[in-house]
């Protein structure tokens, strides 16, 4: 089962360490993580897919609160928009790029970088699309993938803030 | 004013009025702001000792402990003493020097990422970049270190940072908006507790350290009484209820009593009271207490639902707990109940074999029971550990310290020495083995320069002796890399070398004078009793069993 799960912790040196040691110490498997500042500049939230049955993701939300440095730790697994951006290099004949460019637009990416015989496409959406993107360049011989990991947020007026 | 003299009246401030350390280069400023103070420093003779020493004080305290250190191998050989904390929620506060502010990162001399290294056993952990910050930090430290679930802090002073000036306004409050611990218990849960009480045939309350911790031992007791259910404790909850009370029945787990065992066993409701069913006290998860419904009371909700199943979570405070369900629940008769629990404490009493020839280590532990029966008893782990938690009877609370979780061989004499500090009235006996003394020996400098006066009686099978019985019994009797007497040894020589008295006592009729003797020396003293090789601590769930596939 994967969960993704906000945090929001104190923007301080070390806090990022002290979540991965975490993770690393208990044994839980982090599918994606992305971390950024919040509309408050003193606190950092973090994004983390987690995979692992229902005793693991309690586990997990448990021992993230037990850290001084976290404020508060929620599921936004569900009812929520995810969002992941992702950077691909991607082989382009001169006669191949218009069948590239017509994926592209069906996916609503952006050709961001035009080299003699690549592209560099920007893609952003929720990890299937991505995925699903990835898998249709494959066939033009992907150079290169940079995905930034999943950033969520709950829809309609309910936070996640301090 | 001077950081490190800033730090030293913050610690004068939060009440600290011992600490245990070594100095080396990085930390000098603040052993130089100590020189003047009214804090009492105890050099010990290796940094694993003082953290211990200030484990120990904290254990039979309830206060924090302190410890210094300097950078580099300072800081790392604390690290055990600082995971021992952690393992056991023993709050303490470690204090390490660290290279200049500009040298961190460089592999300086003695340089060690010591906030990396204690980052997973530690509550918390500062390296301390900002002067400014110096006295916020050390206000949250003990704040840390001592609410919700204690624990270790550490703090990392980088040496131009204890240089440097500051003004020194002591913040009065706290303030970290994410850790607020729960105290009081969810009235609704309560409720439940207590229904399941009211309903419950076969109560029986498994009683942990987090009892110490919250000073809950009044309430233990009262709810026992009250409901009336008997008590069994982890081998951290030792001192929960005085354990000669009709209603205790000792420790359970794998060197347990067997009538703890088999009752929490047969039991259909399990009251816990800050502990963490730890396999060493539950044996097989899936098999422990089948017909037992789960009241589980703990102030880390992390613990809840870790290792076993739960009915009835209650996340707060024990003692807060506690109050409000004896407010509620009624005494009702368990005859059936009583009487088959009675019934297995006649058929399955502690016992061995005294001999007339050759000491009993069980004979040595019951005859400090005998002799110092309301003495501070700390012990070293392994065989010694087990006989002293089956054979000596703790009375009071706080009055049985051992590293429980992280089972930390040297742990029992230092930390005899920390609480020999608090109170130094009081007999503390370092119920020891022979491996284990040796891990920690050059702290009889320690207790020889400054008087504490401890008695370390230790229980000689020339063995290290757990992993001897379980090489005997699941490894074909292939005795590898165990042996450790050798003709020349001698305690009670190395006892007086460092200026300690020593004695050494070979015959059981010795034994109890031997004691005696130790108790009127004015010296911390070493008893080397040369106890019977191959003795077995039983009785022994085997590990990965259930608690009623008992041997012996």
């Amino acid at each position: 089962m994967k969960r993704t799960i906000a945090v929001l912790v104190e923007n301080r040196p070390g806090v990022l360490a002290r979540v991965s040691s975490l993770f690393r110490r208990r044994g839980f498997n982090i599918e994606s993580l992305s971390v950024g500042i919040t509309e408050r500049e003193d606190i950092s939230r973090m994004t983390i897919v987690v995979d692992g049955d229902e005793r693991t993701i309690e586990q997990v939300t448990k021992q993230l609160n037990k850290l001084i440095e976290v404020i508060k730790v929620s599921d936004v697994s569900e009812n929520s928009v995810h969002r992941e951006l992702a950077l691909i290099k991607v082989n382009a004949p001169p006669d191949r790029r218009g069948e590239i460019i017509e994926i592209a637009n069906i996916f609503r990416a952006r050709i961001v970088d035009v080299a003699r015989e690549s592209f560099v496409i920007e893609i952003t959406g929720d990890e299937d699309k991505i995925n699903a993107f990835i898998d249709l360049m494959r066939q033009y011989g992907i150079k290169e993938v940079a995905r930034t990991g999943v950033v969520s947020m709950v829809r309609g007026s309910k936070v996640t803030s301090v | 004013m001077r950081v490190a003299d800033a730090i030293v009246k913050a610690l004068e401030k939060e009440g600290v009025k011992v600490a245990f350390g070594i100095p080396g280069g990085a930390i000098m400023e603040v052993y130089d702001a100590l020189y003047d103070s009214n804090i009492r420093h105890i050099l010990s003779r290796h940094e694993q000792g003082a953290v211990h020493m200030a484990d120990g004080y904290a254990r039979a305290t309830g206060k924090v402990g302190v410890a210094f250190a300097t950078s580099g191998p300072g800081a790392t050989n604390t690290v055990t003493g600082i995971t021992t904390a952690y393992m056991d929620s023993s709050p303490i506060i470690v204090f390490t020097g660290q290279v200049p502010r500009a040298m961190i990162g460089n592999d300086a001399f003695q340089e060690a990422d010591i906030t990396g290294i204690t980052m997973p056993v530690t509550k918390h952990n500062y390296l301390v970049t900002n002067e400014r910050d110096m006295l916020r930090i050390i206000k949250e430290a003990f704040y840390i270190a001592l609410a919700g679930r204690p624990g270790p802090v550490l703090i990392d002073l980088p040496k131009d940072v204890t240089q440097a000036d500051i003004e020194f306004n002591y913040p009065e409050k706290v303030e970290i908006v994410g850790y607020k611990p729960r105290i009081q218990g969810h009235p609704r849960q309560i409720k439940r507790a207590v229904e399941l009480i009211m309903k419950s045939e076969r109560p029986i309350i498994l009683a942990g350290g987090g009892v110490r911790l919250s000073n809950a031992h009044p309430e233990v007791l009262e709810l026992a009484e009250k409901i009336p259910a008997f008590v069994v404790t982890t081998l951290m909850g030792k001192g929960a209820i005085p354990e000669e009370h009709p209603l205790c029945l000792g420790f359970i787990g794998m060197h347990g009593t067997k009538y703890g065992n088999y009752a929490i066993m047969d039991s259909d409701l399990i009251i816990a009271v800050g502990c963490r069913f730890s396999d060493r006290t539950v044996g097989r998860f899936d098999e422990f207490a089948p017909d037992a419904k789960i009241i589980h009371i703990d102030i880390d909700p992390a613990e809840i639902g870790k290792n076993v199943r739960v009915d009835v979570p209650i996340v707060g405070d024990a003692k807060h707990v506690l109050r409000e369900i004896i407010k509620m629940v009624e005494f009702k008769a368990r005859k059936e109940w009583f009487e088959h629990v009675s019934e297995l404490r006649r058929s399955y009493p502690l016992r061995y074999n005294f001999k007339e020839d050759v000491i009993k280590p069980q004979f040595v532990v019951n005859k400090v029971y005998e002799v110092f029966p309301d003495a501070i008893v700390t012990t070293e782990v392994g065989q010694c550990q087990m006989w002293a938690a089956q054979y000596f009877k703790v009375k009071y609370p706080r009055q049985f310290i051992t590293s429980g979780g992280l089972g930390t061989m040297g742990f029992g004499f230092p930390a005899a020495i920390g609480a020999k500090v608090a109170f130094p009235d009081r007999v503390v006996v370092d119920i020891a083995g022979d491996g284990s003394f040796l891990m920690n020996i050059q702290e009889l400098a320690t207790a020889v320069d400054y008087g504490i006066n401890v008695v370390v009686c230790v229980l000689n099978n020339a063995y290290l002796g757990m992993v001897r019985q379980w090489q005997e019994l699941f490894y074909n009797k292939r005795y590898s890399a165990t042996r450790l007497r050798y003709p020349e040894l001698s305690f009670e020589k190395v006892a007086r070398g460092f200026g300690a008295y020593g004695i050494t006592v070979e015959r059981p009729s010795e034994v109890k004078d031997a004691l005696k003797e130790a108790g009127d020396v004015d010296k911390p003293v070493v008893i080397d009793f040369y106890v019977e090789i191959g003795e077995n601590v039983f009785p022994f769930v085997p590990p990965g069993r259930s608690l009623r596939e008992v041997i012996g």
